[in-house]
């Protein structure tokens, strides 16, 4: 029978759970907004610097190095080379795809910075740096203005690119 | 002009991945009461205090320095904090530092902390943004294809990582702060861990920690505590943009600007014979060949042959994280500071089993975000 | 205090606002994500005193994830200034009031001699009685969500009971500051409204009335703090900081007496306020009956203007309203308006922490 003169016997209190819940709007922005609209028509939308004359994809709306806006759009290949990547073999809390996949740097043509892409098609221990791929879309019904309108990136079967060609993209 | 500043007390926790036996408060005052006892001070000698920690969603805490305020002593004080992502520990203490240079305030106390374990950190760091795809499992994700990079490029062997993960753990026995304490670790041990992102192994990758790390900075007028204190020779930041077209995330301007404005207040002109000890954020062990070079330590494209020389070992001639490093603790926001610290001890004679002996110019680093965010101090047994 | 006298406070080496810039405060901006939004802020804060980016040594930024809604939200904010080659460059998860005191302290220790700061409070994307509740006690408090009016609520109760204020008085600082920001171009909330007319609105939560309440307000802003001679030559006439300081109070609401302010009578002494009479006062209280609180903390006499700019009642973008009372004193005396001025912001739950800044002209 406990003392009902004090709680020491019961011991410390270690874990206190206070289940946090909070919805956020998130503002695309002006630029951001043309890259998600050319994903709703299943092409990459890019912006160039009128400064230094580099391609983002997407472009947050400046350029990170000169502080100006983006304001170019620029229409880019559906086409592009792998500079680096890793297989990601953790599993975490709202992953919808099997482990372990391919997670690459892909620096579409005509483009001064590479994206994170997901690799498909192709067993992880083959993935190569340099390798050329392509992006795979959803159905033209299933367009939507978000990334989840590209599937995947698989590759197309070109030669792969020379390291020279990407090395300072790295 | 600017004022001296010295290291005069330090203080860490014990580093677990749950410290379910303190609160977030009584995880800070841990570390802080040891700062102050160490400086033969108390709560009412300090005129104000910094504190940093990496992002508020890792407790579910918004800018928790208000809630903390009583606790460390700052009611009626200046009470400032800062973020800087995985830099901060760094930056928290260089403006710690700074409020002592500039002759506003005389003793200030810095703490830094993460207490990972009261929400999923992996979870904090990969919220769902609508704007990007959920491929990330964490920062190993992020840091994995650089890595890779570097091994394309220096053309390093794949078992360096592997070295710098049993030199950095078996460095942790001697320090017994550290979180991780794998008394039998070696190559086979590393090798045979489970493969996160490929390249990178379990063990090749930091713990998540709860713990955190304090310091009292005071004024040449104001010097006190145990042990000598150390001087700080030269402190600096740099930052330099996520992602832009041609940048370099292996070896980055920053870090290297950030160490070429230290090491010229400090007056170092060859960092690898004028540094006895160095703490240098390395979550992941490859960072210790592409921060070696980055550094200066050597030549670009050699920073894994000294790795494998031995030169960063305890024994070596620049030994690395005598700690265990972030690859044996690492609560996030205090990761940086411990790197400030441990240098300090060193300088200080403090370090017990794990003090290079005669240690007299050390280099404490952080880095954090996109290896975009650096924060570094060169201190001395001498006054600079 | 340590045994070692202090300065903390006092200037020792003359800096000044050179510049400030702030966007036009929206109750929500769904075009432009807070790069957009900073860009052309960036932009005017330099381009109003004729400099660029590389002019400046040093760069702080204020913010905090809670409010964008996702951790490192100053990482990408940075990409507005595009600091290529790398920069000195820190940032704190507080109003970009504090920031700017960063940079104030880095340019005290006088091996710099300018630099941005800048804030970016975007308040729309979530829910602020939710988000805010998260800045409390996280065992004993937070658990039960109470949201910032219904504390703010009590602290005007406390208030009212001590004889100190009544509901004409909160009535009376809303229609003042909102008249006021009719004058203000960058003002959300300005309207010409009878303080009788305001005490006909509904409580929000006893005994404030929606008068009583800021705007949640978008909006970001930028100054360039410049030491000695580059202050003279960017700006013909720099507003100078001659004392700057901030103090805490504990964290426990049972345990402040919370119709008065202690660390606001206490970084006002350090900051040497009463050296002098002030012209103006920019005084950031978020809830009207806050104004009354602070003023007697200020030890301000009705000499004094308060929130010409119509104060946080007319825009109170979280993390930038405090920066923005410092910009607003510093824009009336670089225009001969005011010739001394205080500048105050605050942060927490009832005003726990609070920065004042004092400025005055040439």
């Amino acid at each position: 029978m406990a003392d009902p003169t004090t709680t020491e016997d019961l011991g410390p209190v270690t874990t206190l759970a206070t289940p946090i819940r909070l919805d956020f709007e998130f503002t695309p922005g002006v630029a951001q907004s043309r890259f998600l609209r050319g994903l709703e028509q299943g092409k990459f939308m890019g912006q160039r610097c009128p400064t230094c004359g580099k391609v983002y994809v997407p472009s947050r709306g400046s350029c990170p190095t000169d502080g100006v806006p983006t304001t170019e759009d620029v229409a880019l290949a559906n086409v592009g080379t792998v500079t680096t990547y890793c297989v990601v073999n953790v599993p975490f809390a709202g992953q919808s795809i099997e482990i372990p996949y391919i997670c690459a740097q892909v620096l579409l043509d005509g483009a001064n910075i590479s994206f994170m892409g997901l690799i498909q098609e192709i067993p992880a221990d083959q993935i190569r740096m340099g390798m050329r791929v392509e992006a795979v879309w959803v159905e033209p019904d299933q367009l939507t203005p978000s990334l989840e309108s590209v599937r995947y990136f698989r590759p197309n079967g070109e030669p792969d690119a020379d390291y020279e060609t990407y090395k300072e993209y790295l | 002009m600017a004022e001296r500043c010295a290291v005069i007390g330090v203080g860490q926790t014990h580093h677990k991945s749950k410290r379910n036996d303190v609160s977030i408060a009584g995880l800070v005052r841990e570390a802080a009461k040891m700062a102050l006892a160490d400086a033969d001070l108390t709560w009412t000698d300090i005129d104000a205090v910094v504190i940093g920690k990496a992002p508020d969603m890792f407790e579910g805490n918004m800018m928790p320095e208000l809630y903390l305020a009583p606790a460390l002593g700052a009611v009626g004080k200046p009470m400032f904090r800062v973020h800087t992502a995985g830099s901060v520990g760094g930056s928290t203490a260089l403006v710690a530092a700074h409020l002592i240079s500039s002759g506003i305030h005389k003793r200030v106390l810095t703490v830094a902390y993460e207490k990972q374990s009261d929400s999923d950190a992996m979870w904090a760091l990969s919220v769902p943004q609508p704007f990007a795809a959920p491929l990330l499992a964490g920062a190993g994700g992020y840091f994995a294809p650089h890595i890779r990079a570097y091994m394309r490029r220096s053309g390093a062997p794949e078992y360096i990582g592997r070295m710098v993960a049993v030199k950095d753990r078996r460095n942790a026995m001697r320090n017994p702060y550290a979180h991780l304490h794998i008394a039998d670790i070696d190559m086979k041990m590393v090798e045979e861990s489970m493969m996160l992102w490929d390249p990178l192994r379990y063990l090749e990758a930091c713990p998540s920690s709860d713990g955190a790390a304090a310091m009292v900075l005071s004024a040449e007028d104001a010097v006190s505590g145990h042990f000598p204190p150390a001087w700080v020779h030269g402190m600096a930041m740099r930052s330099e943009p996520t992602m832009f077209a041609g940048r370099d995330q292996v070896n980055p301007r920053a870090g290297r600007d950030c160490s070429a404005d230290v090491y010229a207040q400090a007056g170092i002109t060859d960092p690898r014979r004028q540094i006895d000890v160095a703490e240098v954020y390395v979550p992941f062990s490859w960072y210790e060949p592409m921060w070696l070079e980055n550094l200066g330590f050597c030549d670009l494209g050699d920073g894994w042959k000294l790795t494998e020389s031995g030169a960063t070992a305890f024994d070596g001639d620049i030994p690395w994280n005598t700690s265990g490093g972030v690859l044996s603790s690492n609560p996030i926001g205090a990761s940086g500071m411990l790197r400030f610290l441990e240098v300090a001890m060193q300088v200080r004679g403090q370090a017990g089993e794990h003090q290079i002996e005669g240690a007299r110019v050390a280099l404490g680093q952080a880095y954090g975000g996109g290896s975009q965010f650096f924060s570094m101090w060169v201190v001395g047994s001498d006054k600079p | 205090m340590s045994a070692a006298a202090s300065a903390a406070g006092r200037t020792n080496r003359p800096v000044s606002v050179a510049s400030f810039a702030q966007a036009h405060n929206v109750r929500r901006d769904d075009e432009h994500n807070e790069v957009e939004m900073l860009m052309p802020v960036v932009a005017e804060v330099f381009g109003a005193i004729g400099i660029t980016k590389d002019d400046v040594d040093f760069i702080c930024s204020g913010s905090s994830d809670y409010l964008i809604g996702g951790p490192f939200s100053f990482v990408t904010a940075l990409d507005a200034v595009g600091v290529w080659p790398p920069k000195p460059e820190s940032h704190v998860e507080m109003d970009g009031a504090w920031a700017l005191y960063e940079a104030w302290v880095l340019l005290q220790e006088g091996e710099i001699d300018a630099a941005l700061v800048y804030c970016f409070g975007r308040s729309s994307p979530g829910n602020l009685n939710e988000i805010l509740a998260l800045q409390l006690d996280p065992y004993y408090v937070a658990p039960l969500w109470p949201d910032p009016v219904s504390l703010a609520a009590l602290q005007a109760r406390a208030l009212i009971d001590a004889g100190k204020a009544t509901e004409e008085d909160f009535a009376a600082i809303a229609s003042r500051s909102r008249r006021d920001a009719l004058s203000n171009p960058n003002a959300q909330v300005a309207n010409d409204t009878p303080a009788q007319t305001l005490l006909e609105d509904e409580y929000v939560v006893s005994p404030l009335r929606r008068h009583a309440l800021p705007p949640i307000t978008d909006g970001v802003a930028a100054i360039v703090l410049a030491a000695g001679d580059k202050a003279r030559r960017w700006s013909k006439s720099p507003a100078w900081i001659t004392g700057f300081d901030h103090r805490i109070e504990t964290h426990s609401l049972g345990a402040r007496d919370l119709t008065s302010s202690s660390s606001t009578a206490m970084a006002a002494q350090r900051a040497g306020l009463s050296d002098g009479p002030v012209d103006i006062a920019e005084i950031h209280a978020p809830f009207a009956h806050q104004e009354i609180i602070l003023v007697e903390a200020l030890g301000l006499d009705d000499t004094v203007a308060i929130n010409p700019s119509g104060g946080a009642l007319a825009a109170n973008p979280i993390m930038s309203a405090g920066l923005i009372r410092i910009g607003e004193a510093a824009s009336r005396i670089s225009s001969g308006q005011a010739r001394r001025a205080v500048a105050h912001a605050t942060s927490g739950p009832c005003l726990q922490q609070n920065l004042v800044c004092v400025l005055e002209g040439e």
